[in-house]
């Protein structure tokens, strides 16, 4: 089992299980997994792709059937396959290669870090909804024979019944509310739990006074179906957000746990990164990131540093050339001495940053929060009224305008209200991520909606951060052969690039000998005793029989010895739909700028053909911070569209954030909204789902209101019995969820490629085909 | 008023019933994969949700 090309020759430590020769990518995914057992480990993967019944069937039949695996189980729901398997037999990469053979890109899931007890929270919370469930259909029964006319005895026998239920089950179910309203409280904040645990709770300390002093009328019934309805939005509240995170943060956790140190006699060790020290060395196979900040002393390579500070064009460092943590190394293997650790890191300084740029941005409140802060002092105002209006009409019949007052106070409890956003939001959330957009939190929505200024980054986001040939100079069929042929050779993005752009079906074979591949300057072979190569301008000078090169298109070129050479422009592409995407958010109104840590020429021409006149190019990211909140502080709500390491402060800073899946792990964690698909249609297919979500939930909100303005009269002139409030809170909650059902209406209407192929940035880096051809 | 006595204790028990089958199956991951459960019927082969 290898992976980046290099052989497996890493020895680890023997305080791990096993003293063996695991590669890297093995330790990696075997730290990921969870032992449930002697010899048996449980490894989970999130497979985004996964979206029907035969892919699980598929997916848990192909695992089945490697010889290790005890067992395989695919979720649908959280896109999520589990698999056992015997330690000692099997290795964790071979999981992945036979999942990624079966077509299903794999990203390992963190079991240990995985909030296990987040988990917890969501089965309690489901437990809690079935008791609330129980307890409101079993007084309800009581409550019908009340209503239809028990006799007196039979009356108080029922409502002590009912209280007998009633109290265990608000003392259990109704926890989550009085924990979160209790919190609230102690902040001096007015939340949505603050009038929902103040409304269960007095309607069942009055029902209970009510049934032991024999009184006609309880609200057990209210009181108990309240939670229940609550419940419900809360349980599918949370099952949303966990999906969301458990999904971003194992594609979050796809960075680097360990390195290779050499020691003094350059044996390889696998270590944690934690326990590297300033001053050690490290080596850095081609393929990998790297993940610590250092100082190269040996080798010579080609860098990737698009997602460091975007800039597109990978560079030649060699012996002096200073890293920082997260630069990809594209062509070979490298010798780091490391400068800084974990603390003083590149990567440490843009977290600092990011969470300083956190602290200075206004706490947004909620839609619901800010509604209760007026409805809540409004509501109880009104309780007083009908309290000291009761009291001076009946001339202090302290009883009645008690009884009377808590009336009015258990028909205005918001429970249309507690689930008019939740509801909303699930659907919206569970539709985007089916499309592959995870959204993290509800108020995500809320925050999308408002928005009038989008940023986007360039490298990476606009554009795929991969390059691609868009031009060349006129080749031959030979040539094109052999050109294919020796770019399949190397794993270097712009020998792919170019093996892509040659590629043809009815190519001649060609063996090639003598290959090499330069680090800096490209790669090299014979055909027939003649020398060719295939990499930078200067050095395929030297044995071509030109000198000069048409314009623009010499990025890479080739030349067998004596010929004359061509060349080959490279470009980073853009995403698909990015054109359509910019062009939609500024017939929407919305003002688009680009901010790129890349050089002038890139942007600019970027920003020209997608039609983007505001752009500004290398960009420090604190720079970048610094043009967000000028612009929020005139007023603007900026939307930051970014992937980059360099980026996550400005996605932190922003009023809302997304970025692609294939981007940085911290920027992943900062922003508020991740997508999987290449499209960058995700951004307007996110919004448009946001501003639906707006519109349903102000009109969720206005049903609440209008079932208010008709409840609170009847209940202030002493008309509400509990049968009415029964009736009143069932109807509006049921309404208020039929119209957040609307939602799914949405997605039916503008035509979204469901298909959009997720692109997860693969486990295996690009694996050299050496000397194969097609 | 005498049948009562014992007719409610039943439903309660009914009631109970129903709610330690449902704590049963949240405890055996019944709710783990809504979707997928769909999906699963298609499917001929003897299947049942893992334990988590």
């Amino acid at each position: 089992m290898s992976c980046c090309g290099a052989p497996d020759e890493v020895v680890i430590s023997p305080s791990t299980q096993q003293p063996g020769a695991y590669s890297e990518q093995e330790e990696k995914l075997r730290l990921n997994a969870r032992s449930t057992g002697e010899a048996t480990l449980q490894s989970d993967f999130l497979v985004s792709s996964m979206h029907c019944a035969a892919c699980m069937r598929k997916i848990e039949s192909g695992l089945k059937k490697l010889p290790f695996v005890k067992s395989a189980r695919a979720n649908l729901s959280t896109k999520r396959v589990s698999v056992h398997w015997q330690k000692e037999d099997g290795t964790a990469s071979a999981l992945v290669e036979a999942l990624e053979n079966l077509g299903f890109a794999p990203v390992p899931f963190d079991l240990e870090l995985q909030e296990k007890d987040s988990n917890d929270t969501g089965k309690r919370l489901l437990f809690a909804t079935g008791v609330a469930g129980f307890a409101a259909a079993n007084i309800m029964l009581l409550s019908v024979s009340v209503w239809s006319g028990a006799d007196a005895e039979t009356t108080q026998l029922f409502h002590l019944i009912s209280g007998l239920i009633a109290v265990p089950a608000v003392a259990f179910a109704g926890q989550p509310f009085f924990r979160s309203a209790i919190a609230s409280l102690r902040t001096g904040n007015l939340n949505m739990e603050v009038p929902i645990s103040l409304a269960v709770l007095l309607s069942l300390g009055m029902s209970i006074y009510e049934s032991i002093s024999g009184g006609e009328e309880a609200y057990f019934d209210a009181s108990v179906m309240l939670l229940f309805f609550l419940l419900i939005g809360r349980t599918l509240d949370h099952n949303m957000r966990e999906r969301a995170r458990g999904a971003v943060s194992s594609l979050a956790r796809m960075g680097a746990k360990g390195a290779i140190v050499l020691n003094e006699k350059s044996e390889p060790d696998f270590t944690p990164i934690n326990e590297i020290e300033v001053g050690q060395r490290i080596l850095i196979r081609a393929g990998e990131r790297v993940p610590l900040d250092g100082c190269v002393i040996k080798g010579i390579s080609d860098v990737d540093r698009s997602l460091v500070t975007g800039e597109s064009k990978s560079t030649t460092i060699s012996s002096g050339a200073l890293l920082e943590s997260g630069i990809l190394n594209l062509s070979a293997p490298i010798e780091l001495r490391v400068t800084k650790t974990g603390d003083h890191s590149f990567l440490a300084e843009m977290i600092n940053m990011m969470e300083m740029a956190e602290q200075g941005k206004a706490k947004y409140v909620r839609i619901a929060d800010r509604l209760v802060k007026i409805y809540a002092p409004l509501v109880h105002l009104l309780a007083l009224v009908t309290f000291l209006g009761w009291m001076f009409f009946t001339s202090g019949d302290w009883h009645q305008s008690i009884y009377i007052a808590i009336a009015v106070l258990i028909v205005t409890c918001p429970c249309a209200l507690g689930l008019a956003v939740p509801i909303v939001h699930v659907v919206g959330a569970g539709g985007l991520f089916a499309r592959g957009v995870m959204v993290k939190d509800g108020t995500g929505f809320e925050r999308l909606s408002e928005v009038d200024v989008v940023v986007f980054d360039k490298t990476g986001t606009l554009t795929m951060g991969t390059p691609q040939v868009h031009q060349s100079t006129s080749i031959t069929t030979d040539e094109r052969a052999i050109i294919h042929a020796l770019a399949n050779t190397s794993s270097h993005p712009a020998s792919f690039a170019v093996a892509n752009f040659t590629a043809q079906t009815d190519l001649p074979i060609v063996q090639i000998q003598d290959l090499k591949e330069l680090p800096g300057f490209g790669t090299s072979g014979t055909v027939d005793g003649v020398e060719i190569r295939l990499g930078r301008k200067d050095w395929v000078q030297e044995i071509s029989a030109t000198s000069e090169f048409a314009e623009n298109c010499h990025d890479v070129c080739f030349a067998r010895a004596g010929f004359p050479a061509s060349g080959f422009a490279i470009e980073d592409a853009l995403r698909p739909d990015a054109k359509a995407t910019i062009d939609e958010l500024k017939q929407a109104g919305l003002a688009v700028e680009i901010l790129s840590g890349d050089g002038e020429e890139p942007v600019r021409s970027t920003a020209n053909a997608l039609g983007i006149e505001v752009y500004a190019h290398s960009q420090t990211p604190q720079q970048k911070i610094d043009h967000i909140n000028n612009l929020q502080q005139n007023g603007h709500k900026v939307m930051v569209v970014g992937d980059g390491l360099n980026d996550a402060p400005a996605l932190a800073a922003a009023h809302v954030s997304i970025t692609p899946s294939s981007g940085s792990d911290v920027g992943k964690l900062a922003a508020d909204i991740v997508f999987t698909s290449d499209s960058l249609k995700a951004v307007t297919l996110a919004r448009s789902t946001a501003i639906k979500i707006n519109s349903l939930v102000r009109q969720n909100f206005a049903i609440a209101i209008v079932y208010n303005m008709i409840a609170v009269p009847l209940a202030m002139f002493g008309y509400v019995t509990p049968l009415l409030a029964a009736i009143a809170m069932s109807a509006s909650s049921i309404i208020v969820i039929a119209n957040s059902m609307r939602l799914n209406f949405h997605w039916k209407s503008p035509k979204i490629s469901t298909k959009a192929k997720n692109r997860i940035t693969p486990i295996h880096p690009i694996s050299p085909n050496m000397g194969t051809e097609s | 008023m005498s049948h009562l006595l014992f007719l409610i204790p039943i439903a309660l028990f009914l009631g109970l019933l129903g709610l330690a089958g449902f704590y049963w199956s949240l405890k055996t991951g019944q709710y783990d994969d809504l979707e997928g459960a769909a999906h699963r019927i298609l499917d001929e082969d003897d299947d049942h949700p893992s334990k988590d």
